[in-house]
């Protein structure tokens, strides 16, 4: 694994290393995603049937409900929310529903953004990860990314 | 607050505040005049978990504070149609709310009742399209605030300092010009909910202003709301700036921070083709048969139920059909006479809560028609039911008749469309 030159802002402090799932669509996990098994239910979506259950999750859009933040606080509760969730837009409907997992429930699930203008050359090296460790701090933020083919990722 | 001298709720509530306020990158919290809540919806126990425990510890609201649609009629028990153990923690839920000091007024329309804030106003609310319709068409000032931090931010009062609560934050980003839609032969009302679904298929993020959208009727409150309501469904949008009719947008140029800012901007052009093809995504036709009629999502005003009550003249729905109308009490108050001919005609008014977000619809193996683009966005997910959208007097036609007009849906049905 290597540190990637992704710059991130710090969204929810935290550390997870998991396997890496991109989105290829934005996803409301309201109405989208069911919190009981961690699979996607939205059936407009291109990954729908798919779970995000333990895994780093890149989102690169958002959208929709206000609710997301309950859906995504219930799936870490039960046990089948992602690892951690990196953003390509801000989004703090589910900064809320990882906050109140950490309160209720001692869940951690470490959040950041991608920082504007980064979106693309983050999404080239996310397309060609496996697995990834972020970590999270007050103020800054870590990622080293494994790819494919074991070759350091250069969004650059 | 964070030290506890205001109780433990309020503490906890404070932490999940600043938590939120700290990953936005705002400088300071800001003091509100009222929220709206939409956490009230039960979508699981950790909801529950934490308004429940948020009450327990003392947590109340400190500024006026109204809720979002429940899980339950509590006017008609009989319309939910769900497990009762899904019941009583839906119930626990709302009196959880109530509790901490938020009115029980179970409306996703709060800005239908006395006491919206009005231009240049901060508040908190949650539910997206009462935050679309708060922002763009009050011209109050709000975040986009979800479950959690709705609840948290009437607790203590405050919200965090950024985004559209902000000047700089409000900006029309990106023009879309509505002209050629106009041209577009479907129904206004109809019109109306489709460029809502493109705006937030455009906006990806960005603040938009529309223009040439310029008749009367296509910019009236009941139009705008539809509009919002559609684009907080397809999109994040929080914001629309609607030229010539929403208080931020005199003309586009003010909506923009300046004629040279506008002309900068990119300028997405809307047809009659776009909102064809739009219409089409919004429907879901597997091949089901025609099962009933949703109406008011949002909860529908007083003028709607006026509306739907003289397309009905006098006439009842057909008996095969479950016929529904979804709206606030506190609105249903004001218009006894529309209520009672609505019942009489065989419509099921579904009051505090929403027919596609519990279980209400018997027929979920059926096709439904509706007005209403976000109905029709969620309903398939949410219930597993075939959707067509069409404009509220072909929803009543079909109602009446027992067969599917307008839309796409007739076109659809006779040739066995199945595109999902």
């Amino acid at each position: 694994m290597n540190e990637v030159p992704i710059p991130l802002h710090a969204l929810v402090p935290g550390d997870a290393c998991a396997e890496l799932m991109l989105l290829e669509a934005p996803l409301s996990l309201w109405g989208g995603l069911d919190p009981s098994d961690g699979r996607i239910i939205d059936h407009r979506h291109p990954q729908s049937g798919r779970s995000v259950a333990g895994l780093l999750v890149v989102l690169p859009a958002v959208r929709g409900s206000s609710s997301s933040s309950s859906v995504l606080a219930e799936a870490l509760r039960v046990g089948v929310g992602p690892a951690g969730i990196i953003l390509g837009a801000p989004d703090g409907i589910l900064v809320a529903g990882s906050l109140v997992a950490r309160e209720l429930y001692d869940v951690v699930c470490p959040m950041a953004l991608i920082r504007p203008g980064h979106l693309e050359p983050a999404l080239a090296t996310f397309r060609r990860a496996t697995q990834a460790c972020l970590r999270v701090a007050e103020g800054s933020v870590t990622l080293t990314v494994a790819t494919d083919g074991g070759v350091t990722a250069d969004p650059r | 607050m964070l030290a506890g001298e205001a109780g433990l709720g309020t503490a906890r509530a404070m932490r999940i505040l600043t938590g939120l306020a700290r990953s936005a990158g705002a400088g300071r919290l800001i003091p509100i005049t009222g929220a709206h809540i939409d956490g009230c919806l039960y979508h699981g126990q950790a909801g529950l978990d934490l308004a429940e425990r948020l009450a327990e510890e003392g947590a109340r609201t400190t500024v006026p504070t109204t809720l979002n649609v429940s899980s339950l009629d509590l006017r008609r028990p009989d319309n939910f149609r769900g497990d009762p153990a899904l019941g009583a923690s839906a119930k626990a839920l709302m009196d959880a709310h109530t509790r901490i000091g938020a009115r029980p007024t179970w409306t996703c329309a709060p800005y239908l009742l006395p006491g919206a804030p009005g231009l240049g106003e901060h508040v908190a609310w949650g539910e997206s399209n009462a935050i679309v319709f708060a922002n763009s068409v009050l011209g109050a000032r709000t975040e986009r605030y979800g479950d959690f931090t709705d609840l948290t931010a009437a607790i203590c009062g405050r919200a965090p300092d950024v985004g559209l609560h902000r000047d700089e934050g409000r900006v029309a980003t990106v023009v879309i010009d509505a002209t050629a839609a106009a041209r577009w032969s479907r129904p206004v009302d109809l019109r109306a909910a489709v460029i809502g679904h493109l705006v937030g298929e455009l906006a990806e993020g960005r603040i938009a202003v529309i223009v040439g959208l310029d008749d009367a009727d296509a910019v009236s409150t009941d139009r705008l709301r539809a509009l919002g309501a559609a684009a907080a469904s397809s999109g994040s949008v929080g914001l629309v700036h609607v030229a010539g009719a929403t208080p931020e947008a005199p003309d586009a140029a003010t909506a923009a921070g300046g004629r040279v800012r506008l002309d900068a901007l990119p300028r997405l052009r809307l047809g009659p083709e776009d909102l064809e093809g739009a219409l089409r995504r919004l429907g879901r036709r597997t091949g089901r048969p025609f099962a009933g009629v949703s109406l008011g999502t949002p909860h529908a005003s007083a003028t709607e139920l006026t509306a739907i009550d003289s397309a009905l003249a006098g006439r009842s729905v057909h008996p095969s059909l479950e016929v529904y109308v979804s709206a606030g009490r506190d609105v249903l108050a004001t218009v006894p006479d529309v209520v009672r001919h609505l019942e009489a005609a065989g419509v099921r008014i579904v009051t505090d809560t929403c027919t596609y977000i519990t279980p209400i619809i018997v027929r979920t193996d059926g096709l439904f028609l509706t007005d209403s683009a976000k109905w029709a966005y969620y309903a398939p997910a949410n219930l597993g039911v075939d959707v067509a959208i069409a404009s509220l007097e072909e929803c009543i036609e079909s109602a009446v008749g027992g067969v599917l007009l307008g839309d796409g849906a007739a076109a659809d049905a006779a040739t066995g469309d199945a595109r999902r």
